[in-house]
């Protein structure tokens, strides 16, 4: 039974895959964009997946971490450098940031994290909008070119969108790798049961940093894809209500499940999309839909597909027990 | 023989109370010492001041001769101390044997060497072994929320051993275990300590378990140490039997 379910899995891996591949090519211009920037948010939301959903810090960052990315890129490549180095500068420094932000989590948890990060989201937001000199403050940074990746140039949607899909390839395959090591086993282990895990010798102290700054790092990693994306940036969409949507991303998909912050991306970019013929309604549908998802599963769409499985492994279990009981009082 | 644990003058208060205070002992390499008492004598509170979970507020604890006072309680694990909690502590989500793998997992190589290295560290064979010692072979890949109570206590005590610490430390492993498993957890125990000089102390409730495997037996009552010996002197000892026994 395991086999044939892990063919399947295969199977549906490869043919959604090949869908995002294929079907995009007859997508006009503003459904490329739309997709694009589902790629790019699932990207930040992995991040947060990773500090809040494995390690169970909360952060109402994320927001700010993809501003500092964006800025990086744009602030860069428009002084003609390359988007790799925009890259490596915005990973450096976002992880850098991270672990620092990291610090509070070690000495308060909850909600009163909540606060200490929302305060350096502010921090982060008033930098990119008071800071004329380097961000060019509410005048944005326009004109932000898209860059040649292996020789092929990016400039049209499509392919700026293969471009996008290949950067979440890249991200998911580590953090899958990241989630299955020894450090992501310590990362469950700091949600789960932080005093445990200390009489375990698991330093938890550098573990919440490290989650802090790997999910931090992923944020800046989405920045420097959005920039070219919009081609332009200004501080308007790196304040809170960004941190808010990705910490929603990750809720609503399923915090801790490795494929919550793609479905949670794609139901926080692409559904607003899909309600749109209903006009003015549509962010209150939208609204509604949320509140009445988390009241039915807490642990987000995953978490029912998750609970549904479990049931199912346990009704075959006690099958498999009571076949085996009966096979027994049968027995000559 | 060398004095594996030595416990000097431990003091810890909370406000006015005094939970632990001024509690001295030594525990030998390869002794399994019992450590009993009337319910919020201070046991457990001892118990985390030794392994650095509490900083006492006076006193010292050397752990091989080395003052170990102040270390951080996964430095301590790190350097052979392992410990079991009186209440539940496994990793619900997690299966029984990635439990396993977790508790051994900090005990080699580095963070790097961890991040880079095989995902389980490694460490699945000697996790199976330990699931096959404690008797869980059956349940391996289940998680470990959904064992009942008694298995889960099994599941707790081996992984206090994973990273073949020298001194563990089990506070009232026996509670709320049924009779069977109980025997097997005190077999089990037993065999680690004679296999591998490993050195208990435990705190236990269950007076037929800990006078049954505990070759010395240390009495407290009110943050003080009351008596210490053999099980048979703690039994015979009238200040004993006053606190604790008595009744």
């Amino acid at each position: 039974m395991t086999a044939t379910g892990k063919y399947l899995r295969i199977v549906l891996g490869i043919a959604v895959i090949a869908a995002l591949i294929v079907v995009p090519m007859n997508f006009n211009r503003y459904g490329l964009y739309i997709l694009s920037q589902w790629a790019v948010m699932t990207i930040a939301a992995m991040g947060l997946n990773l500090t809040l959903g494995y390690a169970g810090q909360i952060s109402l960052a994320q927001g700010a971490f993809v501003g500092i990315g964006a800025y990086a890129a744009a602030i860069m490549t428009t002084q003609g450098m390359p988007l790799i180095a925009a890259l490596a500068v915005a990973i450096v420094l976002c992880f850098a940031i991270g672990w620092i932000l990291g610090y509070p989590a070690l000495r308060v948890q909850h909600h009163y994290l909540a606060f200490v990060t929302l305060a350096f989201s502010t921090l982060a937001f008033l930098v990119f909008r008071n800071e004329d000199w380097l961000t060019k403050g509410i005048y944005g940074i326009s004109n932000i070119p898209r860059p040649n990746v292996m020789g092929f140039a990016t400039n049209r949607p499509l392919p700026f969108y293969y471009f996008c899909l290949g950067s979440l390839g890249i991200v998911s395959l580590a953090m899958w790798w990241l989630i299955r090591s020894p450090w992501g086993r310590a990362f469950v282990a700091l949600r789960e049961n932080p005093v445990r895990a200390l009489s375990l010798g698991i330093d938890t102290r550098r573990y919440t940093l490290m989650a802090f700054a790997i999910g931090s790092a992923l944020g800046g990693v989405a920045g420097t894809l959005y920039a070219p994306l919009t081609q332009y940036i200004d501080p308007v969409p790196f304040n809170l209500s960004l941190s808010l949507d990705l910490l929603m991303m990750v809720i609503v998909g399923g915090s801790g499940f490795f494929f919550g912050p793609f479905l949670g991306a794609m139901i926080a970019v692409l559904l607003p999309e899909w309600l749109r013929f209903t006009q003015g309604y549509y962010l209150m549908l939208y609204a509604v839909a949320v509140m009445l998802l988390l009241i039915y599963s807490p642990t987000g769409i995953l978490g029912i597909l998750d609970r549904y499985l479990a049931e199912r492994r346990t009704k075959v279990a006690s099958a498999l027990r009571a076949v085996a009981k009966s096979r027994l009082e049968t027995a000559p | 023989m060398t004095a594996v644990l030595e416990v000097s003058n431990i003091k810890k208060s909370f406000g006015g109370i005094k939970a632990v205070d001024g509690v001295s002992f030594d525990v030998q390499e390869g002794e399994i010492l019992g450590l009993i008492g009337p319910n919020g004598c201070g046991k457990s509170t001892l118990f985390n001041c030794i392994l650095g979970q509490l900083a006492p507020t006076d006193g010292e604890v050397k752990v091989d001769g080395k003052v170990v006072t102040g270390l951080r309680p996964s430095e301590l694990n790190r350097l052979g101390v392992s410990r079991t909690f009186q209440l539940l502590q496994v990793f619900p989500k997690l299966s029984v044997r990635e439990n396993l793998i977790l508790a051994g997992q900090e005990h080699q190589g580095n963070m790097m060497s961890r991040l880079f290295g095989p995902s389980d560290a490694g460490l699945t064979a000697v996790a199976d072994q330990m699931i096959g010692f404690f008797k869980l072979d059956h349940l391996a890949t289940e998680a470990a929320g959904g064992l009942s109570y008694g298995q889960q206590k099994l599941l707790d005590a081996a992984m206090a051993f994973m990273g073949g610490p020298r001194l563990v430390l089990l506070d009232e492993p026996a509670g709320g275990v049924n009779l069977t498993m109980l025997g097997d957890l005190k077999e089990r125990l037993a065999a680690i300590n004679r296999e591998k000089r490993a050195t208990f102390v435990v705190i236990e409730h269950n007076m037929e378990f800990v006078m049954s495997l505990c070759t010395r037996v240390m009495v407290m009552a009110e943050g003080k140490l009351l008596a210490m010996g053999t099980p048979a002197e703690v039994r015979a000892n009238p200040a004993v039997i006053e606190a604790y026994l008595g009744h």
